[in-house]
C-alpha cells in the first residue's frame, strides 16, 4: 500500500497544500507551510528503510495520462533518486524555518510557490516517463523565477530572467531530442510510448543521431549543473535569490543536472559518452570547473558568491566522478550531491541569518565576530570545514571517493582535481578568518545578537547530517551500490 | 448521415450553420435599423449577437453528432469534422469577442450596434471558408469576412490611427485578394476546375507539374500569406492590430488569422498533395516566420504591438505544421489553433480593461505592479503568457508539442529545432509582462498614468473562460486530441495520408 502510493502523495501533497495557502490569509501561510513541509517528509522517512537496495526501481506507480501520445503518469525511485528525494523532503522544512523572519511581503505567495517547487523537483527526480519528467523539469522553473524575482536582491530581475532564459534554452533542444527519441523508438517497435525502460531499450540502434541527441541532452543538463562555461547564471541567481532559494537552487535545483547525467544522457547514449573526445572534454571542462570555480571564489568580496562560485568547484568533482566511471568515483559523486545540499545549504543559512542582522553579505564588513556571537561562529567553523572536505565530515567521504575512483580512469585528471581540494581550503578558510577571527573593528558587529533557538533548530539538523555521514556513510553508501555498479554494468561496452 | 448534394433539402442541410448565421444577421439588421441610438440598444444587440453565435454552434453540433457528410468529389462544400471542429473555433472566437465588446464600447463611446452585425458576417465569411471544397467558394468567404473586418478596424471613426488602420489593412487586403484570384486563375487554366478534390485529381496525374500550375499555387500562398501576416507578408499587422479598436484586434488575431489558415490547410492538402514543391515554399516562409516574428516582438515596447507580433511569430508554428503535412500534421494544426485563439483572446481581453479611455497605448511598463492591485487579471495575463511561450500545464504547450511531433515525424527536425530556439527568443518578450506585474513596484499616480479600468462582469467570465480552458486543456488534453484527431480523418484523402504515428 505504502509502496503504492507514497511517490504519487509526495507529489500530491505539496500542490494540494500549496493552493490552500493561498486560499487562507497571509499570516497563516507560514504555519501550514512548515507543517505541509513536516508532512511531506515524514511521509518520505519510511523509504529509507523501505528500500530494498538491490531492488532496481521501486515504489513505483504507472497511470495513463495522455492516451494519445502514449504518455504514462509513470514514478519509481532507486539507488540513485532515492536519496535525492530524501533531501528534498528534508531541506524544504528547513528552508521555510530559514524564511521565518526573512520574507515579510506576500508571505502566501511564498511559500506557495516553494511547495509547488517541492513537487516540481520530486517530479524530476521520480519521472520514469520522458514527457513527465520534461513537464516537471519545466514546471519547478515558474516558482523559482518568481522567487528569485519577487523576494530577490537589488538585481532580482537581471538574475530571474538570466536563469529562466538560460535553462528554458536547454531544456527546449532536449524537448526535441526526447521526440526524437520517442519517434525512434516508435518506428522501430510500432509501440508509442514515451516510458523510460521502452526508450532505454531502442537507443542501439541510433546510429549517428545520437550525436545530435546527446548534445541535446548534454546543453540541458550541462546549463543546470553548471559546468563551465556555462555557469554564468549561477552566480547572479545564488546571490539575488532570498535565503531560502539560495538553499534550494544550490542544495537540490543544481542536482537535477547531475541526476540527468546518470539517468539519462550516460545510459542513452553510452557509445557517445564513452567515446574519448568526449570524455576528455567533459573532464576537462569539470576540471577548469574545479579549480577556476575555487579561484574566482577566492577573490569574491561577496560571502555569497563565494559561496556560489565554490558550488561550481563542487559540482565538478561530482562530473569527474560520474565520468570516470568506477564503482567509487560514481558512489562518491552521489555522495557529494548529497553532501553539497547539506552543506552548501548550511552555508547560504548562516549567510542569510548574519544577513538578516547586519543587512551585509560582503566579507570586509565583519571580522572578529567570533567574540560576539560564539555559536554561530562556531556552526560556521564546522560547515565550512566539511565543504572544504575535512575527513571526518561528509565532504572528505565523498571527495575522497570520487579522486580514488576516479584515480584509475583518469590519473592526471584526478591530480590536478586534488589541488581543488587546497584551493578550497585557502577561499573558505580565509573568509573564515576574516569573517569571525581577526579583530573586532568595525562597532556595528558590537551589538550582534547569537542564533536563536529557531535559527539553531534549522542548522542542528544539518550539522548532525554532516557528522553523520562524515563518520558513518556505510547506510548511505550501501543503498547507492547496486544502483551504481548497475549504471556502469550497462555503460561498458 | 450522408447527404447528396443534388438532392435540395440535403444542400441546404449541409449548410445549415451558416443559413442560421445568415438569419440572425438579418434579424439583427432589421432591428438596429430602428434601434441604434442607446446603451441599452447597444447591449440587446450584444446579446442578440451570442445568441446567434449559440445557435450557430448548436447547428454545428447536430452536423458533427450526427456525423454529416457529403457524397461524392463534385461539390462546393465539405461537410467534414474538420469543418466543424474550425466553425467551433470561429463561433467561440466571436463570442468571447462580444463578451468582451460590451464595456469597451461603452467606456470608448462607440455606440453603433452595427458592430456586432459586422462581427457575424465576419464570422459568416470564416465559417464559408472553411467549409469551401472549391476555390471560388473558399474566395467567396475571405471576401465576406475581409470586407467586414475592413470596417470593423476602422470602427473607432474619431481616431486618425484606426481610420489609417482600415485604409492600411483594405489597400492591402485588396492587394492579398487580387493574388489570390489571380493564383485561382491560374491554378483554374492549368486543371481546368477550381474544385479542390479535381484539382488534385488532375494534379495527380498530370506527373510533373507545369509551371502555370506551379505560379497559380505561388500565388496561392502569397495571397494567403498575406491573410496569415506570415513574414514577409506581414507589413500591415502590425499597425493595423495596434490601430484596430482592441476587441476587433483580437477577433483578427485569432479568428481571422484560424480561417485563413483552415482554408489553406484544406487547399494545400487536398488540391495540392501531389506537388512536392510547395513543402520547400512553406518551409521558408515558416522558418521565416518564426525568425521573424519573434525578433521583431522583441523589440516592441507596446504591449498590443508586441502581442501583434507574437502573432505573426505563431503564424510561423502553424506554418510549421503546414509544411509537416500529413494527418498528424493537421490534428495538431486544430489543437494548436484552438489553444491560441484561447491565450490570444485572454490577452487582448485583459489589454482591452487596461486601455485608457480613448487611448490604447499601454506599455508593457504600464503593468508595473498589477499583481497587487488586480491580482486575478494579473493571474489571468500571466496565465496566458505563459501558454503563449508553450510551458508546459498550459494549452499552449500541448499545442506546441503537438506541432513538433508532427514536424519531427515528418522528418523536419531542423524546423522543430529552430520553432524551440524561437520559443526560447519569444520567453525575452512575454516574461517582461510577468516581470512587470509581479515583480516591479507599482507606479506612482500621475497624469499620464492609465486609468484603471478592470473588466465588468462579462469580460471577467471571458476571461475566467480562458484561463480554466488554457489549464484544463494543458493537464487533461486527451478530449481535446481525441476531437482533433477524429476531425481529421475526414479531411484528408486517403492517398497522401502517410504511415504516420499517432
Amino acid at each position: 500500500m505504502y509502496a503504492q502510493w507514497v511517490l504519487t502523495a509526495l507529489l500530491a501533497w505539496p500542490l494540494i497544500a500549496g493552493v490552500a495557502i493561498l486560499l487562507l490569509p497571509g499570516r497563516l501561510a507560514k504555519y501550514v507551510a512548515l507543517a505541509a513541509s513536516l508532512v511531506e517528509f515524514a511521509i518520505s522517512v519510511p523509504l529509507w528503510w523501505a528500500f530494498v537496495p538491490d531492488g532496481g526501481m521501486q515504489f513505483t506507480a504507472d497511470h495513463a495520462w495522455i492516451a494519445a501520445w502514449g504518455i504514462h503518469f509513470t514514478v519509481g525511485v532507486d539507488g540513485i533518486s532515492l536519496f535525492l528525494v530524501l533531501l528534498t523532503t528534508f531541506l524544504m522544512p528547513l528552508s521555510i524555518l530559514g524564511s521565518w523572519s526573512y520574507i515579510t511581503k506576500r508571505e502566501g505567495g511564498f511559500y506557495a510557490l516553494l511547495l509547488v517547487l517541492t513537487t516540481g523537483m520530486i517530479g524530476v527526480f521520480v519521472a520514469l516517463d520522458l514527457f513527465l519528467f520534461y513537464v516537471m523539469w519545466e514546471v519547478m522553473l515558474i516558482p523559482m523565477y518568481f522567487i528569485i524575482g519577487v523576494w530577490g536582491g537589488d538585481n532580482r530581475l537581471y538574475a530571474a530572467i538570466k536563469f529562466f532564459i538560460y535553462t528554458f534554452f536547454g531544456s527546449l533542444l532536449m524537448l526535441v531530442a526526447i521526440l526524437v527519441l520517442y519517434l525512434h523508438a516508435g518506428r522501430a517497435t510500432g509501440i508509442y510510448s514515451f516510458s523510460y525502460t521502452h526508450l532505454l531499450s531502442q537507443v542501439a540502434s541510433l546510429g549517428p543521431t545520437a550525436w545530435w541527441l546527446f548534445g541535446a541532452f548534454f546543453l540541458a543538463f550541462a546549463i543546470k549543473v553548471p559546468m563551465f562555461p556555462l555557469h554564468t547564471w549561477l552566480p547572479d541567481a545564488h546571490v539575488e535569490a532570498p535565503t531560502a532559494g539560495s538553499v534550494i537552487l544550490a542544495g537540490i535545483l543544481l542536482k537535477m543536472g547531475t541526476y540527468g547525467f546518470l539517468r539519462f544522457a550516460l545510459p542513452f547514449f553510452p557509445a557517445v559518452a564513452l567515446n574519448q573526445t568526449v570524455q576528455l572534454v567533459i573532464v576537462i571542462l569539470s576540471l577548469i570547473g574545479i579549480i577556476y570555480g575555487g579561484l574566482v571564489a577566492m577573490v569574491q568580496p561577496d560571502f555569497k558568491k563565494l559561496i556560489a562560485y565554490s558550488s561550481v568547484a563542487h559540482l565538478g568533482f561530482v562530473m569527474l566522478g560520474i565520468w570516470a566511471l568506477t564503482l567509487q568515483s560514481v558512489q562518491g559523486a552521489l555522495l557529494i550531491m548529497i553532501n553539497h545540499g547539506i552543506s552548501t545549504g548550511a552555508l547560504f543559512f548562516l549567510v542569510g541569518m548574519i544577513y538578516e542582522r547586519r543587512h551585509s553579505r560582503l566579507i570586509e564588513a565583519y571580522g572578529g565576530i567570533a567574540r560576539v556571537v560564539p555559536l554561530f561562529s562556531g556552526v560556521l567553523t564546522i560547515v565550512s570545514l566539511s565543504s572544504i572536505a575535512l575527513p571526518g565530515t561528509n565532504g572528505f567521504v565523498g571527495e575522497f571517493l570520487v579522486l580514488l575512483g576516479s584515480f584509475r580512469t583518469y590519473p592526471v585528471a584526478t591530480a590536478l582535481a586534488t589541488t581543488g581540494v587546497i584551493v578550497a581550503a585557502a577561499y573558505l578558510l580565509t573568509a573564515l578568518q576574516r569573517v569571525i577571527y581577526n579583530p573586532l573593528t568595525n562597532p556595528e558587529n558590537e551589538k550582534l545578537t547569537d542564533l536563536s533557538a529557531r535559527e539553531l533548530v534549522v542548522l542542528v539538523p544539518l550539522l548532525v547530517c554532516i557528522l553523520w555521514v562524515g563518520i558513518y556513510p556505510k547506510p548511505f553508501l550501501e543503498r547507492m551500490e547496486p544502483a551504481a555498479r548497475a549504471l556502469i554494468e550497462h555503460m561498458r561496452p | 448521415m450522408r447527404l447528396d448534394p443534388s438532392v435540395y433539402r440535403d444542400l441546404l442541410l449541409s449548410l445549415l450553420p451558416e443559413l442560421v448565421l445568415t438569419g440572425w444577421a438579418l434579424v439583427l439588421l432589421l432591428f438596429v435599423a430602428w434601434r441604434h441610438k442607446t446603451v441599452r440598444d447597444l447591449r440587446i444587440a450584444g446579446w442578440l449577437t451570442l445568441l446567434a453565435l449559440i445557435s450557430t454552434a448548436v447547428a454545428t453540433w447536430w452536423l458533427w453528432w450526427n456525423r454529416a457528410g457529403v457524397q461524392g468529389v463534385m461539390t462546393m462544400v465539405a461537410a467534414d469534422d474538420f469543418r466543424w471542429v474550425a466553425d467551433w473555433v470561429f463561433v467561440g472566437a466571436a463570442a468571447l469577442t462580444v463578451l468582451i465588446s460590451f464595456a469597451y464600447l461603452e467606456r470608448e463611446q462607440l455606440l453603433a450596434p452595427e458592430y456586432y452585425v459586422l462581427l457575424i458576417f465576419g464570422t459568416l465569411g470564416m465559417m464559408v471558408m472553411a467549409a469551401g471544397a472549391d476555390l471560388m467558394v473558399i474566395f467567396l468567404g475571405l471576401e465576406l469576412m475581409s470586407v467586414a473586418v475592413y470596417v470593423l478596424a476602422g470602427f473607432d471613426r474619431r481616431r486618425a490611427r484606426s481610420a489609417e488602420a482600415a485604409l492600411k489593412y483594405f489597400l492591402l487586403g485588396a492587394f492579398a485578394s487580387g493574388f489570390l484570384l489571380y493564383g485561382i486563375a491560374l491554378v483554374y487554366g492549368a486543371t481546368g476546375t477550381t474544385n479542390l478534390g479535381l484539382v488534385g485529381g488532375q494534379v495527380s496525374i498530370m506527373g510533373k507539374p507545369s509551371v502555370m500550375l506551379l505560379a497559380g499555387l505561388a500565388l496561392l500562398i502569397v495571397g494567403f500569406g498575406f491573410k496569415i501576416a506570415a513574414v514577409p507578408f506581414h507589413m500591415w499587422a502590425p499597425d493595423v492590430y495596434d490601430g484596430a479598436p482592441t476587441p476587433v484586434t483580437a477577433f483578427m488575431a485569432t479568428g481571422v488569422k484560424a480561417a485563413a489558415f483552415a482554408a489553406l490547410f484544406r487547399v494545400m492538402n487536398q488540391a495540392f498533395g501531389a506537388v512536392a514543391a510547395w513543402h520547400d515554399i512553406v518551409w521558408w516562409l515558416a522558418a521565416v516566420t518564426m525568425i521573424g516574428g519573434n525578433l521583431f516582438a522583441l523589440g516592441q515596447r507596446s504591449l498590443k504591438r508586441m502581442l501583434a507580433y507574437s502573432s505573426v511569430a505563431h503564424a510561423g508554428y502553424l506554418l510549421v505544421a503546414l509544411s509537416a503535412g500529413g494527418a498528424p500534421a493537421t490534428s495538431a494544426f486544430l489543437v494548436y489553433v484552438i489553444a491560441y485563439t484561447l491565450m490570444s483572446l485572454g490577452a487582448f481581453a485583459v489589454l482591452a480593461a487596461k486601455g485608457r479611455g480613448g487611448e490604447s497605448d499601454v506599455l508593457i511598463d504600464d503593468l508595473a505592479g498589477l499583481a497587487g492591485k488586480r491580482p486575478w487579471l494579473a493571474f489571468a495575463l500571466a496565465v496566458c503568457m505563459l501558454s503563449l511561450l508553450g510551458f508546459p500545464g498550459t494549452a499552449g504547450f500541448i499545442g506546441k508539442w503537438y506541432i513538433l511531433i508532427a514536424a519531427t515525424s515528418a522528418g523536419q527536425n531542423t524546423l522543430a529545432a529552430i520553432l524551440v530556439l524561437t520559443s526560447v527568443v519569444s520567453a525575452g518578450y512575454y516574461l517582461p509582462v510577468i516581470m512587470a506585474m509581479y515583480m516591479k513596484p507599482a507606479p506612482e499616480p500621475s497624469e499620464t498614468a492609465h486609468v484603471e479600468v478592470g473588466l465588468d462582469r462579462w469580460g471577467r467570465t471571458a476571461v475566467a473562460a480562458v484561463v480554466v480552458g488554457l489549464l484544463l486543456f494543458g493537464v487533461w488534453p486527451n478530449r481535446l486530441l481525441e476531437l482533433a484527431r477524429s476531425a481529421v480523418e475526414s479531411v484528408q484523402p486517403a492517398a497522401t495520408t502517410a504511415v504516420t504515428p499517432p
